[in-house]
């Protein structure tokens, strides 16, 4: 029946195809429009496909026009003649017509002469449709973008073919080249010829686009279903057997119930429910209600009912048995060939092994960049921890200050860039004055207590947390960064990664110079290595102990003041900014090994790629992987004690 | 023996009066027994502060006296709390759970009445099924064993790999910090079993219990008080005997110690995982009267907190951690409660809630620098106990050492 409707609709479409040639070339798109005056005045989505499909087939130049036209709601009928205009609003309610073929203005009429068209939303996608054919050969290369665009965001049959018309044409190279991307996609999804599904298949095997996995995708897709027996000419994926490979016999049961192919035994609240209903004078079939706490009494009861025809019998294991063998249990494919499917399963193996592949190398980036967030986190205090033996609490509200200081600027300079700029130098300026008032305030009188320094500096962060909090309040504030770090470094539709932690990566690389040339290069950096080395043989060669901590310690809070405007570009300026990393800097830098920057260096590699592979293989919890990660450093600990670049000899103190 | 212990530290006497003194004193003021000055409210606080001040005992114990600076002990007082939690939680849904299915004709099975509590349970996290963590939840007595063994075994293999390798000093507080972090971590997730951030809730309906909340309050603050008791001896006792002199000696010199023959590590495991167990009882008895536990509360800070309230009230002597943190915790709930008057200057009026914890943090630093003795060296000035003459130097070179100015004679 179906059939025969499409067929008659085909002759009546290749009738109205030639009358309407043959009308064009003599008179224009006029008459093609009053051959379909009928179905067009009273459109339904149903009804108009004949009339568009002969106005667009017209091979008039204003057919376009004339849809463009009618999809704004600007194409009027003028009641006293039945011809179709363009109508443009003058003033009040009267209209200037233009001619569609003419492209000349008719006159001005009052709307009590003119009738609109109002295509519903139905007959507009349909009229967008047919446009598409107009826009893919458009002579303006967006516009033929768009209808690209367009047509890949939601692919459709009727695409396909102006889609291939349009290819040859296509005198943009880059345009020419995503048509043919697409004019496959759309026939692996649509095209009723299998070896042109096959060809398109094949060419597009190893492509990493989401697109292409997303038209292989519902090809290899399979339902499990179950039957009497096996259908004819069915594409099956696989012929199942209960109790087999993870497809139990519950499941087959179940699969059966829901294919409407076996009744479904009661379950444990139905039977309950059952029992509810049926309980006479104390008793359900004969079992004292009291007794059914119990299940195996509860299911004597309701054979019971059962054997009286009040509820329907449970199913035993034997008849599931028997039930389950007069049956087969079979995974279909969605695709009717076999052929194309193994293709498109092939060609998926093959993209998911290249998925795999650039997935980790996404992942080897992701790692990267968290290693280099650790390690702007903890480099300051590799320097006053590491190098100086002083455990900072405070450090976490260092970066916070730094933070709040990129906040405070932006406050001031509205311009992103100058005000990243200015932001640095300043934050460092902040903290290391911050940090000089705490060494000579609280930290040199405790040198030689460790312990003490941690909890002295522990009341100092605790007091700068609740400062910045009355200062800011408790809401996040926006460090924005300028506008040339947005957006991100795409290679395929799998790799990518956002410009700002390549900003972070290479703030961290300027950083480990910069340590590295002040350390070894500058006489501050042999300063303070003599210093830690030996305070008092130091002192003796004319050196002040005094003055070169307090600079070294200025020097690590400065860094984490920097470190702060990095981290605040992607992570919320709250006061608990800070809290946030204190933990993970310590372990970085104890991991690490105490006392030198490349071990501070392999230990926030050792934690950022631990923790991403962590979260790689358990990807919706990333509170797992921040757990096991502590529990390995833990035991990492046990066994390297003093890190993984341990000192050695004098140096190492002890 | 017992009569030279008693003699050698009047102090516990004199303690142990006060605790006795202080529970009768609120015992008569309550509104559950006595003539209702004292709100219930604030008798849940005072027996709250109680167990606070038990774990300052174990603080001190490990602190104080051994010299690791443990930054991971609420670690342990959360996991008590969760323990006794699980089997107040379940018992309670249970009562609840039989009553409603008791309205039904047919008695509900066993299975019904798992699967219905389960449910309550575990609906905030989308869950229905009793994660494996929960199977003793049901027995009162499996589970009041758990709060000490499950947080005493944590302790015993985190210490026996922890002192094993050596680790001393302020590696050893941040790994005691990491480990309180990343079970905090672990419980904040859902499918740890414990309810994931909604934590454990309700915890102040005991099951089966009829008596109002001001009897029960009061109820907690006897327990609260005779476990602060008994903890505040066995820890005099420890510190008293040979035993204190060998730990006191780790504190000071833990090389000298381990030279002189005495298994370092065996010692420090053994104050280690018994302070553990303190921490799991003090906890186990502050979460009913809190009547809620959540992962944050085993967040690194709480425990560092517990440090900060030794520290102001003079570590290395018991009675110092009992009054640094009763002192600072009571005093952190009148000031962030609002009960403080703020300070107008006219230019700018100085709310308490907003500058309390500034005034703490500072405060910290002024007594560690200028007062290390806490609170606790107010005592000195009464017996007239003097700080000794070392030049300048501490008592010894390990990190834990007492320092000359807070050691006494």
């Amino acid at each position: 029946m179906k059939r025969l409707f499409a067929l008659a609709i085909g002759l009546l479409l290749a009738q109205v195809l030639a009358a309407g040639m043959a009308a064009a070339q003599a008179d224009g798109i006029q008459p093609v429009l009053q051959a379909h005056k009928d179905t067009i005045t009273k459109s339904s989505r149903k009804t108009i496909g004949p009339a568009i499909d002969a106005i667009a087939a017209s091979g008039v130049v204003q057919a376009k026009d004339v849809l463009e036209a009618w999809v704004a709601k600007d194409m009027w009928l003028r009641k006293s003649d039945g011809l179709f205009f363009r109508g443009e609003k003058v003033e009040g309610k009267t209209y200037r017509l233009f001619d569609f073929d003419s492209g000349g203005a008719v006159g001005v009429f009052p709307k009590s002469e003119l009738k609109q068209l109002k295509p519903n939303s139905g007959v507009r996608a349909l009229i967008a449709t047919a446009l598409v054919r107009f826009q893919l050969n458009a002579a303006d290369a967006g516009k033929r973008h768009d209808a690209l665009t367009s047509i890949a965001r939601d692919p459709d049959a009727a695409h396909l073919e102006p889609l291939r018309a349009s290819i040859a044409g296509e005198p943009d190279a880059e345009l020419k080249a995503t048509k043919e991307r697409l004019e496959r996609l759309l026939t692996i999804r649509f095209d009723a010829d299998e070896a042109a599904r096959l060809a398109a298949i094949g060419a597009m095997s190893g492509d990493l686009g989401v697109d292409v996995r997303a038209a292989l995708n519902p090809l290899v897709v399979t339902t499990r279903n179950a039957a009497k027996e096996l259908p004819e000419g069915a594409n099956i994926a696989a012929q199942l057997s209960p109790g087999q490979d993870g497809f139990s016999r519950q499941d087959s049961y179940a699969l059966l119930v829901a294919v409407g192919l076996a009744l479904a035994p009661p379950t444990a609240g139905e039977i309950r429910n059952a029992l509810n209903d049926n309980i006479s004078g104390g008793r359900v079939g004969g079992v004292p209600v009291a007794q059914l706490s119990d299940p195996d009494a509860r299911l004597v009861a309701y054979d019971a009912l059962a054997a009286s025809g009040l509820v329907l019998a449970r199913i035993r294991d034997q008849q599931i048995d028997d039930i389950l063998a007069a049956h087969v249990f079979f995974d279909l494919y969605a695709d009717p060939s076999p052929t194309v499917t193994k293709a498109a399963s092939q060609a998926l193996d093959e993209i998911s092994l290249k998925v795999g592949l650039n997935q980790t190398l996404d992942l080897t980036l992701d790692a990267l960049s968290l290693a280099s967030i650790y390690f702007l986190a903890a480099i300051g205090l590799a320097i006053t921890f590491g190098v100086m033996g002083v455990i900072n609490m405070a450090h976490g509200e260092f970066i916070m200050m730094g933070a709040y200081t990129g906040y405070v600027v932006q406050q001031v300079i509205p311009d992103h860039t100058v005000s990243i700029i200015v932001a640095i130098p300043l934050a460092f300026a902040v903290t290391f004055a911050a940090g000089v008032a705490m060494e000579r305030l609280v930290i040199r009188w405790l040198y030689a207590r460790p312990l003490e320094t941690l909890l002295a500096t522990f009341g100092i962060s605790i007091a700068l947390q609740q400062l910045a909090k009355n200062i800011f309040g408790t809401q996040a504030r926006p460090l924005t960064a300028p506008g040339w770090l947005d957006g991100a470094w795409v290679l395929n539709d799998v790799v990518s990664i956002s410009y700002i932690r390549i900003a972070i990566f290479v703030l961290a690389l300027i950083f480990l110079t910069l340590f590295l040339y002040i350390m070894k290069r500058t006489r501050l950096g042999l300063e303070t290595r003599a210093v830690t080395q030996n305070p008092k043989m130091a002192a003796s060669m004319g050196i002040n102990p005094d003055k070169v901590n307090m600079l070294t310690f200025g020097l690590g809070s400065g860094i984490a003041g920097i470190a702060g405007v990095a981290i605040g570009l992607f992570a919320k300026v709250t006061s608990e900014l800070g809290s946030d990393y204190i933990v993970q800097s310590f372990m970085t830098v104890v991991v690490g090994g105490v006392g030198n920057i490349w071990g501070t260096l392999a230990g926030a590699a050792m934690i950022g790629f631990l923790q991403k592979g962590i979260e790689w293989m358990n990807p919706s919890n990333t509170l797992a992987a921040q757990t096991y990660m502590i529990v390995f450093i833990i035991i990492f600990i046990q066994f390297r004690p003093r890190g993984i670049i341990a000192l050695k000899g004098r140096a190492a103190g002890d | 023996m017992n009569r030279s212990f008693v003699a050698k530290n009047p102090s516990v006497l004199i303690f142990l009066a006060c605790l006795a003194v202080f529970t009768l004193v609120v015992t008569i003021l309550s509104e559950g027994f006595g003539i209702g000055v004292v709100s219930t409210s604030f008798v849940k606080t005072l027996g709250k502060t109680l167990c606070l001040c038990l774990i300052a005992v174990a603080m001190d114990l490990i602190w104080g006296f051994v010299g690791i600076l443990s930054l991971g002990h609420f670690a342990f007082f959360g996991l008590g709390g969760y323990m006794i939690g699980m089997w107040l939680m379940y018992e309670r849904t249970r009562l609840i759970v039989v009553e409603s299915l008791s309205q039904s004709d047919i008695p509900p099975t066993a299975a019904e009445v798992t699967d219905a509590i389960g449910n309550q349970i575990f609906g905030v996290v989308g869950a229905s099924e009793f994660p494996l963590i929960w199977v003793f939840a049901d027995s009162l007595v499996l589970q009041l064993a758990l709060v000490v063994l499950v947080p005493g075994l944590l302790a015993l293999v985190f210490g026996w790999l922890a002192f094993r390798s050596r680790v001393t000093g302020v590696y050893l507080s941040i790994l005691t910090q990491a480990m309180t972090l990343a079970l905090a971590l672990y419980l904040f997730q859902n499918d740890s079993g414990l309810r994931g951030n909604n934590g454990l809730s309700g915890l102040q309906n005991l099951p089966g219990v009829t008596a109002s909340q001001d009897q029960v309050s009061l109820w907690f603050l006897w327990a609260s008080a005779a476990a602060l008791g008994a903890g505040y001896v066995l820890a005099a006792w420890l510190v008293w005997g040979k035993f204190g002199s060998v730990i006191r000696g780790i504190r000071d010199n833990e090389a000298r110690v381990r030279f002189l023959g005495y298994s370092v590590e065996s010692y420090k495991l053994a104050v280690f995982t018994l302070t553990a167990c303190i921490a799991a009882i003090a906890g186990a008895l502050y979460y009913p009267q809190a009547g809620i536990i959540n992962p944050a509360e085993v967040a690194p800070i709480a425990s560092i907190y517990l440090a900060v309230w030794v520290a102001i009230g003079g570590r290395g002597r018991l009675y110092g951690a009992v009054i640094g943190a009763a002192f600072v915790s009571l005093l952190s709930t009148w000031f962030t409660g609002g009960q403080a008057p703020d300070i107008p200057l006219g230019f700018y009026t100085i709310k308490w809630v907003d500058w309390w914890l500034v005034l703490l943090g500072v405060s910290f630093v002024l007594v560690t620098l200028f007062a290390p003795k806490g609170i606790g060296g107010l005592f000195d000035l009464i017996t007239a106990r003097r700080s000794p003459d070392r030049h300048g130097a501490d008592l010894g070179p390990d990190d834990g050492a007492l320092r000359e100015q807070e050691a006494g004679r």
